[in-house]
């Protein structure tokens, strides 16, 4: 069978300041017709500019193939010109990426996105385009095709823009789908969705896709060959079943290994002392209205939302984007005022307190937050960020400064850090200086606003390896966020499913995974990305125990 | 239209608190009308002075004043103006027309070209065009508008005699129609262009800005992916989005320029509102000048509503209802 798209020896270059000389280095990776093609690795790896150097949307002239070939069906593409990739791109090449939202042009409709594909490729007629966007919209199963056409971007969900992507990148039934990441911002049901239609589509058309992707759960689920990669070299490449039943390179064994499984960690008796119950917590968002009253919307993000946490235990709050998780996690820490309900720590009521009386119960309650990028001031030195803590509290320079060396050391961190900035640290190491911050005002309960999904799945491990010593050695209480059962299933004793604002299921973490009562729970559950391949690897781990 | 008559009833209250804040604020100055016309007729008596006040109604306690102010401010009659013996709406009027011919055309020449020099300099990133356009852009940013006025007289009009050197039409000639059109038009050139290259340096760069930004935004990679050609990336997919912060900056701006149309008007002696404006303050005449200022917050308040009509169109993210 000939190579639909034949990649040998290619190499990126990248600017000469980089830290490294090629983004991508002697590649050579080939896709047949009608197979799914998984590159997975870690940020960094290089696998995304290898899918632009495929499509020819390299960021030229800083980057650029250097050296090797990109057959596509006899055709070199790196070495055709501007006009036959643009050619190509979109009719014979398409493809589609991972944030539905900017993807997409805000200020054009669906259909006028759509229509452009046609427009900039083949003669047709505009009543043709027309039907035909229908009909593509028809296929990748949108709700009302002929309003969708109508509809702007921020007017859909998601989902349902990406979608609507993918209907725009096969409008033209190319012959390779290149899909970097598209399903990484969606919720996880609606990642199972989007997975089963690339699927569907991909078998219906005979489409050869090259699927970039970090998640292992996601690569069990679709692929058909995978390739690793690790810092723009392809370590190594082979059927799904070889890579990941019996992973011959050690990057890829260490991989496999980091990647959470759903199996819940053997439950830990949980103490009586309560640390806190949160008791029928309500709040509400409203937006519209104006000056003159008029009916704004109304979103309950907490429900009568009513936890207990003991002490020493992680209590895991789990759901889709919109469930309310994070917002019950602002409330707990009043970053966000909630209207009714009691946050009880001890004997006092949190939610009442105005900000001179919280002033200290402050400490006592400490957050970590999701982006480690985001969330550190960038001009402040590291250690003016945790110290400042303490020394609001009353601490002297002298014994903050202590405290702070004493917190870098706890969160794997060298004193050297002391004195730099956060640009200075990769995201991993962000994230533990978050922690450590947190940490500086020994607070009894630790809330974490996913802790580790902006972060790599092997520094992922690790974050959470830490914050279980964290929490053993100084006998906190956690409440952890996550969107992500895997994870869950890691760090949490109990765990709390929200839907809408409302806590449907409690529970510990075993029992709810062995038996949920909520329909949605055993969908979220079903929806997990890769789950087969954790119960096959269980057993697998279990046999020559 | 329902969202049109809303914001309308909003501005209501709004203008009403312009016209009091003025009214409060003026009174902070020292001296009134009374004081300048004796101060220049020399020779007044305490008497005649209270005499005037009191015909002026000047002597009244100042809630009273206010109280009147609003009243006829209500029934659109805004007093009269005792410096110029007319009634300030009639004086206003007239001017109006002027000012709002140089704003208009200040408006146009300035974000259309600025948009222009921006998406010309953006396209062009980094080539000679960038360069010169951005050096352009800060030489007229940097240099004051007074100068710039008397530099195109000494050029244009006095040395080259292109244009004339100030004034709104060459009353002398007494031309009707077309010829009154081109005429004025002819007079407009110099302070359009003197007002407009300060407002255009920002535009340029806004938009300069505004198009790197959104050239590098994920949508334009979609739009490449989808094989669309580089023409109809920059002009339809980068441009629209990259108006919308010119759009707003322009409607901002416009109070502003009724501000700046001062210096302009002076040193053409343009018969606008700027002038009028300055010329009132310094005789105390506090009926005129509260006047111009209440015609400029409506100027303002209908500017903005349209800005806003506009930026509903550009972007459906807005909503206006």
């Amino acid at each position: 069978m000939s190579r639909l798209l034949d990649i040998s020896d290619l190499h990126v270059a990248l600017p000469a300041e980089s830290q490294r000389p090629y983004a991508v280095e002697g590649m050579n990776l080939h896709l047949d017709p009608n197979e799914i093609l998984c590159v997975v690795g870690e940020s960094g790896s290089g696998k995304s500019l290898t899918a632009r150097a495929v499509m020819g949307l390299l960021p030229k002239p800083h980057v650029q193939i250097s050296k090797g070939s990109v057959v596509f069906e006899g055709e070199d593409l790196a070495q055709a010109s501007d006009e036959r990739l643009r050619e190509i791109r979109g009719s014979e090449i398409s493809m589609i990426f991972q944030e539905p939202m900017t993807a997409l042009n805000p200020v054009m409709t669906i259909g006028t996105q759509i229509d452009e594909v046609f427009r900039f490729h083949q003669r047709m007629s505009g009543k043709e385009r027309r039907s035909r966007a229908l009909k593509l919209l028809q296929d990748v199963q949108l709700p009302d095709p002929e309003q969708t056409l109508k509809a702007y971007p921020h007017e859909l969900s998601g989902g349902q823009r990406q979608r609507a992507m993918i209907a725009m990148a096969l409008a033209l039934d190319p012959k390779i789908l290149i899909a970097d990441e598209p399903t990484t911002a969606l919720d996880v049901t609606t990642q199972a969705q989007v997975l089963k239609l690339i699927k569907e589509m991909q078998a219906a058309h005979g489409t050869g896709v090259l699927f970039i992707t970090h998640d292992f759960g996601v690569v069990a689920d679709i692929a058909d060959r995978v390739c690793v990669m690790q810092n723009g070299l392809v370590v190594e490449t082979g059927t799904t079943e070889q890579v990941l039943g019996s992973p011959s390179h050690p990057y890829t064994q260490a991989l496999i290994a980091a990647v959470p499984d759903l199996v819940p960690r053997p439950a830990r008796p949980r103490s009586t002392e309560i640390v806190m119950r949160v008791k029928n917590l309500e709040k509400t968002y409203r937006s519209g209205g104006g000056l003159f009253g008029g009916k704004g919307r109304v979103v309950h993000a907490a429900n009568d939302v009513s936890v207990d946490l003991a002490r020493g235990e992680t209590l895991g709050i789990v759901g889709e984007s919109g469930s309310g998780k994070s917002t019950v996690a602002r409330c707990i820490v009043r970053l966000n005022d909630a209207e009714a309900g009691q946050i009880l720590l001890g004997d006092v009521d949190l939610r009442p307190l105005g900000r001179a009386a919280m002033r200290p119960h402050r400490s006592k309650i400490q957050m970590v937050f999701q982006d480690p990028f985001a969330s550190l001031n960038p001009r402040t030195r590291i250690g003016k960020i945790i110290a400042q803590g303490p020394m609001m509290y009353g601490a002297s320079a002298k014994e903050a400064k202590d405290r702070t060396l004493e917190l870098l050391e706890i969160v794997g961190l060298d004193a050297r850090a002391y004195e730099r900035f956060p640009h200075e640290f990769s995201g991993g190491q962000r994230q533990r200086i978050g922690i450590a911050r947190a940490l500086a005002l020994e607070p009894e309960i630790l809330v974490a606003d996913e802790p580790v999904s902006a972060l790599d799945v092997s520094i992922q491990a690790q974050i959470l390896t830490l914050l279980d010593e964290i929490r053993d050695r100084m006998n906190l209480s956690m409440i952890f966020i996550t969107h992500d059962l895997r994870v869950a299933a890691q760090v949490c004793d109990r765990i709390a499913v929200m839907q809408r604002g409302k806590v449907i299921e409690v529970g510990p973490t075993s029992t709810m995974f062995a038996n949920p009562t909520e329909t949605y729970t055993r969908e979220l559950l079903a929806a997990v990305p890769g789950k087969d391949w954790f119960s096959e690897k269980k057993i697998a781990a279990a046999k020559p125990g | 239209m329902r969202y049109v008559v809303k914001r309308l009833l909003q501005a209501i209250p709004i203008v009403l608190a312009i016209i009091i804040l003025n009214f409060l604020l003026l009174q902070l100055a020292e001296g009134d009308a009374v004081d300048v016309l004796a101060g220049e007729a020399g020779s007044a008596t305490p008497e005649y002075m209270a005499e005037l006040r009191a015909k002026f109604g000047l002597d009244q306690p100042l809630p009273v004043q206010l109280a009147v102010y609003l009243k006829n401010v209500v029934f659109l009659d805004l007093g009269y103006s005792f410096r110029h013996e007319m009634p300030v709406s009639e004086l206003i009027f007239d001017r109006l027309l002027a000012t709002v011919l140089l704003m208009v055309a200040t408006i146009t020449l300035a974000v259309g070209f600025g948009v222009f020099l921006g998406l010309v300099a953006a396209m062009g990133l980094n080539t000679w065009r960038d360069t010169a356009i951005s050096i352009f852009a800060l030489i007229t940013y940097a240099t004051p508008l007074f100068w710039v006025g008397l530099m195109l007289i000494v050029v244009f009009s006095l040395n080259l005699g292109w244009f004339p050197t100030s004034g709104m039409e060459n009353f002398a000639m007494f031309y009707e129609g077309w010829d009154r059109v081109k005429d004025i038009a002819h007079h407009l050139v110099l302070p359009t262009i003197t007002l407009a290259l300060f407002y255009l340096a920002l535009y340029t760069r806004l938009m300069r800005a505004s198009m790197l930004e959104q050239a590098g935004q994920d949508y334009v990679t979609t739009a490449r992916a989808k094989g669309v050609t580089e023409n109809r990336i920059m002009f339809v997919h980068v441009l629209r989005n990259a108006l919308l912060p010119v759009v707003t900056m322009a409607g901002v701006q416009v109070g502003a320029l009724i501000g700046g149309s001062v210096i302009v008007e002076s040193v053409f002696a343009w018969p606008g509102l700027g002038m009028l404006a300055f010329e009132a303050l310094f005789s105390r005449d506090l009926n005129l000048l509260l006047g111009i200022f209440f015609l400029s917050a409506l100027l303002v308040v209908a500017v903005n509503l349209v800005v806003d009509i506009v930026y509903s169109s550009l972007d459906p993210r807005i909503e206006v209802d």
